[in-house]
């Protein structure tokens, strides 16, 4: 019983993190400037995330864990460098 | 090392469950609103939803799953959450900053104006209700 309910939450929370991840690309895609494309591409990567944790609950392995956290870190270094690319046009000065 | 679901009782399973819906359906909202919201510095707002309880209850979820799966306690999720709690802020702020920029310079419609412009826009003090 309490494997079903796990199961099922799971795929239902996987369903909606895909669905967000294409909601953002679509606005990654259509975004008028190019600060809309960064940010979508920064909910992308949370939306990422969250699915690979939670394909870690579905799954009862703690590996995912590791693969998450690299996703955030890299994810925020990344974002922080396009911003910095739009401010001054150039990364490292 | 593989911890199965139909090891946890009944309650655990009904509070992960909630847990996982509640951060996936907050994520799902934030990335709604990031589509519809009409200009950029509204569309900023939307997904932090996603980073502030979206990973607050998949974390909650995932942290409550392996302590009861695992029968100890498990807290490596909290190291996650604080790091995307401390660094959206920081990538938004810079975000919106650059887009400032960016928009102050090509002169478009609909910036947020800075203070002071001169000194017959400036806000004054008797018109200031906040200021006594």
């Amino acid at each position: 019983m309490s494997a079903v309910i796990i199961y099922t939450a799971v795929a239902i929370a996987q369903f909606m993190l895909v669905v967000a991840m294409a909601i953002a690309a679509v606005r990654m895609f259509r975004g008028p400037r190019a600060q809309d494309r960064i940010i979508g591409l920064d909910t992308i990567y949370i939306n990422a995330m969250l699915l690979l944790v939670t394909f870690g609950i579905g799954t009862g392995r703690m590996i995912y864990f590791e693969a998450a956290s690299v996703i955030g870190l890299l994810g925020f270094v990344s974002t922080v460098a396009l911003a910095k690319f739009l401010m001054r046009g150039e990364v490292i000065e | 090392m593989i911890y199965p679901a139909s090891d946890l009782s009944l309650p655990i399973a009904l509070a992960v469950a909630f847990f996982l819906l509640l951060g996936a359906a907050l994520a799902l909202i934030g990335a709604i609103g990031f589509l519809r919201l009409p200009t950029f510095y509204e569309r900023l707002h939307a997904p932090a939803l996603g980073t502030s309880w979206g990973i607050g209850g998949i974390m909650l979820a995932s942290m409550i799953y392996f302590t009861a799966a695992s029968s100890s306690l498990v807290v490596h999720e909290i190291l996650i959450g604080t790091f995307v709690t401390f660094t959206t802020p920081i990538t938004f702020m810079l975000l919106a900053r650059a887009a400032l920029h960016r928009d102050r310079t090509a002169r478009s419609h609909g910036v947020p104006r800075k203070y002071p412009i001169g000194p017959e826009e400036r806000p004054r003090k008797d018109d200031d209700p906040q200021a006594s």
